[in-house]
């Protein structure tokens, strides 16, 4: 369970998050929404741990992320909204990932392939010369290998080709089963299937939020 | 332990594949060839010569370029990571943050420390192939000098990557504290000295207190007192203490401050956003 409450980031004089309570159990899948700039990014990374809130607190099955942030994230599968330019080769990346979260490496391999990503073609490519969509399903595979309670998409789709997004919604769907999903997303349409709940945010704020 | 370990590993082989590295590796390598070429052990200058001659010119011009490689080379380690997201996702596993940080440093530690000693063996195995004789004793200083020297401005070089926003001002202020402890610092003293302001303790004192200063006077202080190479600094402190203290100090005082530096960096790492 994600337990936000009254969750507060500054940058500066900007306001990203305003005072933000909400909570996300086992089994929902959501659609966080919102225009550019409306805090949804910071509000996933603050579930992550990663910025210290300017009031508020986030708990993740009762842990603060930032505190425990080994035993938090190890329950948490993440893809970012842009592919870094990470240099390490795929080879290593996947290596990293099966070491520090104890991920089979197999595992990996079966997700890329589902995803139409043939791994060993670009084992020692530098992760960043591969191409976006390329990028992102790796990371996709990753995300699914890992086999996390939570689960956290921050629009992962932007650069997949219309048959690699069905392959990715296909994948979700068959492992999404009491889980907790939380899907970054400016289509809900393309979503509308896989979610049962959807947030909305604005100028920091959550200001509407449906369970359907 | 068993992330450490892998932080560290996949640091080194990402330097080594870097083009940085190979720079560095080619300009040390090549500072020992050349003074094989130069004929440089074969020269007898100021009462000592052959390999003991060769390494201690080869410290001397080290202990200048060496910081001001390791401070460029890492000054943007992980402040570079942060801005460009790497960050966001390499520790959206679960690794700590103090696993994370100290493989950074022990992987970016064995980059920069091994071809500055593969260098100094190089030599010494072509000199002891060509017949010379081995000086033991300052091979084992020096390996000790350059293994605090380069822990201590790594530890100067992650203290400030932790905090530091754009690689311009990164690499300004690597510069300025590489000159700043290169020059400034001894013109600053000299000038006080000739005002006759402060006593000469003190001022030795205070030039003590900068590693590369020390590193200097580290770096001869195993020949005989009665060289003029010496000079009047290392004539006064190895009067104050002796040979060995000095040694221990000249190894012990950098790498603690590199120690100092790199915590410093840790606990700043851990207070800021990593986004
Ligand atoms: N590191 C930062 N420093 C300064 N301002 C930031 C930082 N991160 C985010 N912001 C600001 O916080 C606000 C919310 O940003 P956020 O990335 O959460 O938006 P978003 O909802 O994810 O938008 P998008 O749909 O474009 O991804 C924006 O105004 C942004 O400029
Ligand atoms: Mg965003």
């Amino acid at each position: 369970m994600i337990q936000i409450s009254n969750l507060t980031k500054k940058f500066g004089s900007h306001l990203s998050l305003d005072n933000v309570s909400c909570t996300f159990d086992k089994g929902e899948s959501v659609a966080l929404m919102g225009a550019n700039g409306a805090g949804k990014t910071t509000l996933i990374r603050s579930i992550l741990g990663y910025y210290h809130p300017d009031g508020g607190e986030v708990l993740i099955n009762g842990l603060n992320p930032i505190q425990e942030r080994t035993k938090v994230l190890q329950d948490i599968s993440f893809v970012p909204q842009l592919p870094p330019p990470i240099k390490l080769s795929t080879e290593e990346l996947i290596h990293y990932i099966s070491v520090s979260a104890n991920v089979e490496k197999e595992l990996i391999r079966h997700y890329a392939n589902e995803m139409k990503l043939d791994i060993s073609a670009n084992a020692n490519k530098s992760f960043f010369k591969l191409s976006g969509g390329m990028k992102q399903k790796l990371l996709i595979a990753i995300s699914l290998a890992k086999k996390s309670n939570i689960i956290i998409y921050d629009e992962p789709t932007a650069n997949l080709d219309p048959k690699a997004r069905d392959d990715f919604y296909r994948l979700l769907k068959e492992n999404e089963n009491e889980k907790i999903l939380l899907f970054v997303t400016h289509r809900l349409e393309e979503v509308r299937e896989l979610v049962n709940r959807q947030i909305y945010m604005d100028l920091g704020k959550v200001v509407s939020d449906e369970i359907f | 332990m068993k992330n450490l370990y892998l932080i560290a590993y996949l640091d080194l082989k990402e330097s080594l594949r870097a083009k940085w590295f190979l720079v560095y590796s080619l300009v040390f390598g090549g500072l020992i060839a050349l003074f094989f070429i130069a004929g440089v052990t074969e020269s007898q200058v100021m009462g000592f010569s052959g390999l003991s001659r060769l390494l201690l010119m080869y410290i001397q011009i080290t202990i200048v370029i060496l910081p001001i490689f390791i401070l460029i080379t890492t000054v943007r380690s992980i402040s570079g990571d942060r801005d460009n997201h790497i960050l966001e996702y390499m520790l959206s596993f679960p690794i700590s943050l103090k696993q994370y940080y100290w493989g950074k440093i022990i992987g970016r530690f064995i980059t920069v420390y091994i071809p500055v000693l593969f260098a100094m063996v190089i030599a010494v195995f072509y000199g002891f192939i060509k017949g010379a004789e081995i000086p033991w004793s300052i091979f084992f200083l020096y390996t000790g000098l350059l293994f605090s020297l380069s822990s201590a401005f790594l530890g100067i070089a992650f203290f400030i990557s932790s905090f530091v926003k754009s690689s311009e001002v990164a690499l300004g202020i690597a510069f300025f504290i590489w000159i700043f402890l290169l020059a400034f610092i001894d013109i600053a003293l000299i000038s006080l000295m000739m005002q006759q302001r402060f006593n000469e303790g003190v001022i030795i004192f205070i030039a003590m207190i900068n590693p590369m200063e020390l590193f200097r006077v580290a770096a001869i202080s195993l020949f005989d007192p009665e060289l003029t190479v010496m000079g009047p600094v290392a004539f006064y402190i190895l009067d104050l203490m002796s040979q060995t203290l000095f040694v221990l100090l000249a190894i012990g005082y950098p790498l603690l401050l590199g120690l100092l530096f790199a915590t410093l960096g840790f606990v700043i790492f851990k207070k800021k956003d990593l986004v």
